[in-house]
């Protein structure tokens, strides 16, 4: 470990430390400022899945995003917190670049996932969004069956195959805990579930095409607190096998299923760390006092 | 002590001022009389008002029943007893001769139907579809305000343009020249209500068929127009029912013709102008078949109503969360 890989390291975000930044922390220098995570952690994650990298979002002239940089790690669950308005959800959108979509809508920087950026030119948005699953705020199931929600995505891809269907149908219900109350009722219009039912078809259908990433935007905010804890417990279960990054407004919400956490205010990345640091020891005010309820 | 004196003091002052009659005009029970007063001499002026709006609103009411019921009783009156089976079999006979039908006609309007919807349908449709997902707000602003200038030209205009670009040039009137001015009288309605209805559809959730990588066209065919399709298929339901009682269009494009067309590029005979040449004839029977004629024309107006409120009903159905 030389001199150059040390330098490389600092410009590197947070989630990319190597072997060698084992020593730089035990020196106690910080290796990338506010975004430092444990020896133990690190080790567990030795590339972050989603790098985003001095990323500015404009809406037309408004300044959404401004320069935030940080690092998903893989397999594990991220929570953005912040006030209304601080860009949470605008940075989510980027990562599966749902921001297409909106007219002068605006971006710098980069956000690579596995190695590539995702806004070069030559990206297939489409493949893109299906190794990058999202699920919204409200719920919403396509006016269709149960069965042909979920098996939706597959069809898409091209899958024609009755029993393929019906086995990959079968396997993202059951990952989406729902499998058991619809399985007699499959036919039936998705719109007559419930509430949290209808969320967790949602992320059944995108399970069903077998993402890597899977982003949320404020996935419980509608759902009473039976449901959000259904909801909880199911996103504790898919962060062994996915990329869980969460949009919350719910504190309580984000020490419970996320094992990092960054929280962003006024478009900029305050804080980014392992959960437990940022809701036990803060570095920045501004974190400690969004956390005790001071504003947001 | 100090401020219960003072109040004490209020109350003093407050009798005298009754007693001296200078504010106790409007004491409290005043203010109730006083209102009260005024309440009951306005009475009968409010109630009045009242009348007026509730019996005015539903007289406007009922002369909106009447008129429908009026025209379909005297239809019914005038036209039922000559509707039989020869009404809807035969052709119609000549001069002085009893009996005949209108199988022609009946016929014709149903071609004529089929040929408008052949070039109404796919073209007001696409052009709704694109305004709503993909035009640019400039253009799509132009094209809708186009939409509208068309909405309003006189129906027998739209007849000279089809007269000019296919009458004239084949020498000949036609049933395609009549289906496609039809035709493209329905465009503007169509394009219209299908923007309308196809940009109802929640955006989210067309992103969350985006999001699970859908191409944007496919999302459009198998999300956004099967949740909309209830009020696309209502607003070509509407746009067909007003060209099938269209005369003018017809009356130099498919023209009429007593006897079975020979092809869809000969004159064809049509209710409306069966009616219409009918109508104005001197001769008793021609009249009665002209109600007949109107009769069975306002009976596949409704039947094309019914149909577009069947879809309509299933479009809630599908949308309501009943379980």
């Amino acid at each position: 470990m030389n001199l150059n890989d040390q330098t490389i390291g600092n410009d590197i975000l947070p989630g990319d430390i190597r072997p060698h930044i084992n020593t730089e922390l035990q020196n106690g220098k910080p290796l990338f400022v506010s975004h430092r995570k444990p020896l133990e952690e690190s080790l567990e994650n030795p590339i972050p899945q989603i790098m985003v990298k001095e990323l500015n979002f404009y809406y037309g002239r408004q300044k959404a995003l401004s320069k935030v940089s940080l690092g998903i790690p893989a397999k594990k669950a991220t929570a953005l917190i912040g006030p209304s308005g601080c860009g949470k959800s605008t940075l989510l959108r980027t990562f599966s670049r749902m921001n297409d979509l909106i007219a002068n809508a605006r971006i710098e920087g980069t956000v690579t996932i596995d190695g590539r950026n995702i806004y070069d030119r030559d990206t297939d948005v489409v493949e893109l969004r299906r190794r990058v699953g999202m699920v919204f705020q409200k719920s919403t199931p396509f006016p269709k069956s149960i069965y042909d929600n979920v098996a939706y995505g597959l069809r898409i891809v091209g899958i024609r195959d009755k029993k393929t269907l019906d086995q990959i149908v079968e396997k993202s219900l059951r990952q989406a805990v729902l499998w058991e109350e619809v399985k007699d009722n499959l036919g039936k219009s998705a719109l007559a579930l419930s509430g949290g039912q209808q969320q967790r078809l949602c992320i059944a259908r995108a399970l069903a095409v077998g993402p890597e990433i899977l982003l949320m935007d404020e996935p419980c905010s509608a759902l009473d607190p039976n449901a959000t804890a259904r909801i909880e417990e199911l996103i504790f279960e898919l962060k062994d096998d996915y990329t869980v990054v969460i949009v919350t407004h719910n504190m309580q919400q984000a020490v419970r299923v996320s094992d990092f956490t960054a929280f962003l205010y006024l478009g900029e990345l305050i804080e980014f760390g392992s959960t437990q640091k940022i809701f036990t020891v803060p570095k920045d005010r501004r974190t400690e006092a969004y956390l005790t309820g001071k504003f947001g | 002590m100090n401020g219960r004196k003072s109040f004490k003091d209020d109350e003093f002052s407050f009798d005298m001022n009754t007693m001296t009659g200078i504010s106790s005009a409007w004491s409290e029970t005043k203010i109730k009389e006083r209102v009260l007063t005024q309440f009951n001499q306005t009475r009968a002026r409010r109630n009045i008002i009242n009348a007026t709006a509730v019996y005015g609103l539903s007289f406007c009411a009922i002369l909106v029943l009447f008129c429908l019921f009026n025209i379909i009783f005297h239809l019914l009156v005038q036209g039922f007893s000559s509707l039989n089976r020869d009404f809807f079999l035969q052709l119609p006979k000549p001069v002085g001769e009893p009996g005949g039908g209108t199988a022609n006609a009946i016929v014709g309007t149903l071609i004529l139907l089929i040929v408008a919807v052949l070039v109404g349908v796919p073209i007001g449709l696409g052009a709704g579809i694109y305004l709503s997902e993909y035009a640019h707000q400039r253009f799509a602003q132009a094209v809708r305000f186009t939409t509208d200038v068309m909405n309003g030209i006189p129906s027998i205009v739209f007849g000279i343009f089809a007269w000019t670009i296919l009458v004239v040039p084949f020498k000949s009137f036609s049933a395609l020249s009549g289906g496609i001015a039809l035709g493209i009288m329905m465009i503007p309605m169509i394009t219209r209500t299908t923007e309308g209805f196809v940009r109802m559809v929640p955006v989210p959730l067309r992103e969350a068929g985006l999001a699970i990588g859908t191409p944007k066209w496919r999302v459009i065919k198998d999300i956004v127009v099967p949740s909309s399709l209830g009020g696309i298929v209502t607003g070509i339901m509407v746009s067909l029912a007003r060209v099938a009682g269209e005369t003018a269009p017809l009356l130099f494009t498919a023209f009429g013709n007593h006897f079975w067309h020979s092809s869809l590029l000969a004159p064809i005979a049509a209710l409306p102008l069966q009616i219409f040449s009918y109508a104005i004839s001197p001769f008793e029977d021609w009249h009665r078949q002209a109600w007949a004629g109107a009769l069975v024309l306002i009976l596949i107006v409704f039947v094309i109503n019914l149909c577009s409120s069947y879809f309509v009903g299933r479009q809630r159905r599908m949308f309501s969360s009943h379980k």
